[in-house]
């Protein structure tokens, strides 16, 4: 299918892709798309607490897109801000990606078990299991500080062979 | 109206600008390796999240989670028991691949976020209902995962029902992903014939250049000096997928249990007067259930309803002839534990309430009514299979409070809720 594309035709435009703007093909798939999309809606506004549904269906979007994206990336400028051609130079590998890498595995981690290690839902884990989630704290914090080590000898091992190297 | 045309023709400062987007590895080829890992692994996701829904039986008395499932429901099928480790491995891989593919999501949205700030945003009838069908794949994206990870990790920051949003949720995605992959699959296989992976494992950071552009929107038109090789972005997502795969996987695999600490399960303790018989994961323990103990003692009756109406002791139970079955307890939270359990066959008891044929059977516990899954409708397959135990022991010791005291049930490859501990009941449906 041919996505939606200003002004692409060596063949002269039909009146449909004048007025809609893509061939049928496409105007059909986002019928039935949005046709089967609001099917859903009826189904949705039909379960419990719809409003908390929706609500956290569009939350996340912008959670993510306007908030935890920006963020990252704000990070990510600041780490590298300064180092840029540095990187590449003759001055031999820098430190930027060995913070980088065990930051982000770090990170990503922290994310998909937030609720263990900040006990945010130690009641119903306990409940559940018969065990507490005071423990995830320090695996978390015990696996990043290991990431960070292994990344740092990582690193001094390179600087050592581009050194022996450039001699 | 010249005005209003002036507006349009110059984007307003920030994101929308194309100058803003600095990154030098952004770029078609990048995105469609990204999309191509979740071209398959989104699929997965879908189909595994199907199977786990019929695995509840839905269409028996009391075991759907979601009643208003409309045409939703039109592929299920009575849930099999055979291999009995069906379940275990269908949802752990729903649950650990969920997990893995985390990070590649994330980069794959980072990949494409320009899109969303594209100038002018609107162009045809055409573009606008593309960009509006992405809501339903980014917001179904997000939204899944989210609810997913939380529900696993018993954490839920919002008031509506888990199992309607996430099948909800999934639909809305799956109608967001079909529509984007039938519009973008050419695009896709095209920007991928860009660069070969030996090019891409090739190519070190000094030589590593922004791709060409082509008017899809992702290349930065002043991109800063590079600070990381595409090899190195794919090994930063990658190596992000490892660590949780390794460090979250041994809830259901085994051999890597050694490494599961950021699981959360994969820890358990003995618990009851035979400690190393029941050291395994509980799912809600006695003392959470409100069950008082003396109901679960000397007092304690099963009764079997059906032609006929039979009360029996556990004594009793243990006189009669028992089975010994080696079968796995499977969570929906995706982790499993298998188990040496012995007890009486469904079959056995329902001989002995009258019942010569298979039929659909309701088990009741000892909990209050209104307890989620305090009792659930088992299929006659599920009932007539010979496997099917109601157990009293487990590793050749009595079962703890914890794991069902005085007995629970044992049904192949169903999922664990249906595995209802301190039965009390028998209902046999004929």
């Amino acid at each position: 299918m041919r996505p939606a594309t200003p002004g692409t035709g060596q063949r002269p435009r039909s009146w449909f892709r004048r007025l809609y703007g893509a061939g049928p093909a496409h105007a059909v798939l986002m019928t039935a798309g949005f046709a089967f999309a609001g099917y859903l809606l009826t189904r949705i506004l039909g379960a419990s607490h719809p409003g908390w549904l929706l609500l956290w269906f569009v939350g996340a979007i912008v959670l993510h897109d306007l908030i935890f994206l920006p963020l990252y990336s704000a990070l990510d400028r600041v780490l590298t801000s300064g180092r840029r051609g540095e990187v590449s130079a003759p001055q031999g590998p820098t430190w930027v990606n060995h913070v980088r890498v065990p930051a982000v595995i770090s990170g990503v981690l922290l994310l998909v078990t937030f609720p263990l290690v900040l006990r945010l839902s130690d009641h119903a884990y306990a409940t559940a299991s018969g065990l507490h989630e005071s423990v995830y704290l320090m695996r978390w914090l015990l696996v990043t500080a290991g990431l960070f080590a292994v990344s740092a000898v990582l690193y001094v091992v390179r600087r050592a062979r581009w050194r022996r190297r450039a001699q | 109206m010249d005005r209003l045309r002036d507006a349009t023709a110059e984007p307003p400062p920030g994101p929308f600008r194309a100058g803003w987007w600095k990154s030098p590895v952004r770029g078609p080829w990048l995105t469609s390796y990204f999309g191509s890992i979740l071209l398959v692994g989104i699929p997965v996701m879908f189909l595994t999240g199907l199977v786990s829904y019929a695995s509840y039986n839905p269409r028996l008395a009391g075991n759907d989670t979601t009643p208003g499932k409309g045409i939703l429901g039109f592929y299920l099928f009575s849930w099999v028991t055979n291999p009995s480790w069906i379940y275990r491995v269908s949802q752990g891989t729903h649950v650990i691949l969920g997990l893995t593919l985390v990070p590649i999501v994330l980069a794959k949205l980072w990949s494409v976020i320009p899109k969303l700030f594209e100038w002018p945003g609107v162009r045809s009838v055409a573009h606008s209902l593309e960009r509006l069908s992405l809501m339903l794949i980014v917001g179904g994206a997000i939204f899944e995962f989210a609810t997913g990870i939380a529900d696993v990790e018993y954490y839920y920051p919002w008031k509506f029902d888990f199992y309607q949003a996430h099948l909800y949720g999934a639909w809305v995605f799956i109608v967001g992903f079909v529509v984007h992959v039938c519009l973008k699959l050419p695009t896709m296989w095209r920007s991928l014939q860009r660069y070969s992976l030996r090019e891409i494992f090739s190519t070190p950071l000094a030589r590593t250049r922004p791709e060409p552009g082509d008017g899809h929107g992702l290349v930065a038109s002043h991109p800063l000096p590079p600070t990381i090789s595409r090899r190195g972005v794919l090994g930063l997502v990658g190596g992000s997928a490892a660590a949780v795969f390794l460090l979250t996987a041994g809830g259901t695999v085994r051999v890597l249990r050694p490494l599961a600490l950021l699981s959360p399960r994969a820890r358990s303790r003995g618990t009851g007067p035979h400690p190393e018989a029941n050291d395994f994961e509980v799912n809600r323990v006695f003392a959470a259930t409100g069950i008082p103990v003396f109901a679960t003692g000397d007092s304690w009756r099963l009764v079997l309803s059906g032609p006929r109406t039979v009360s029996l002791s556990r004594p009793e139970l243990m006189a009669m002839p028992l089975a010994t079955e080696v079968l796995p307890i499977a969570c929906v939270e995706g982790w499993s534990t298998v188990q040496t359990w012995t007890g009486v066959r469904l079959l056995d008891l329902a001989r002995l309430a009258g019942v010569d044929h298979a039929v659909d059977v309701e088990v009741e516990s000892l909990e209050k009514p209104g307890q989620p899954f305090r009792s659930a409708t088992l299929a006659s397959n599920q009932a007539g299979d010979p496997q099917t135990l109601l157990a009293l022991c487990v590793n050749g010791e009595d079962i703890s409070l914890d794991h069902g005291y005085p007995a629970r049930m044992i049904v192949p490859a169903a999922p664990g809720v249906h595995c209802t501990k301190w039965v009390s009941e028998l209902r046999f449906l004929t």
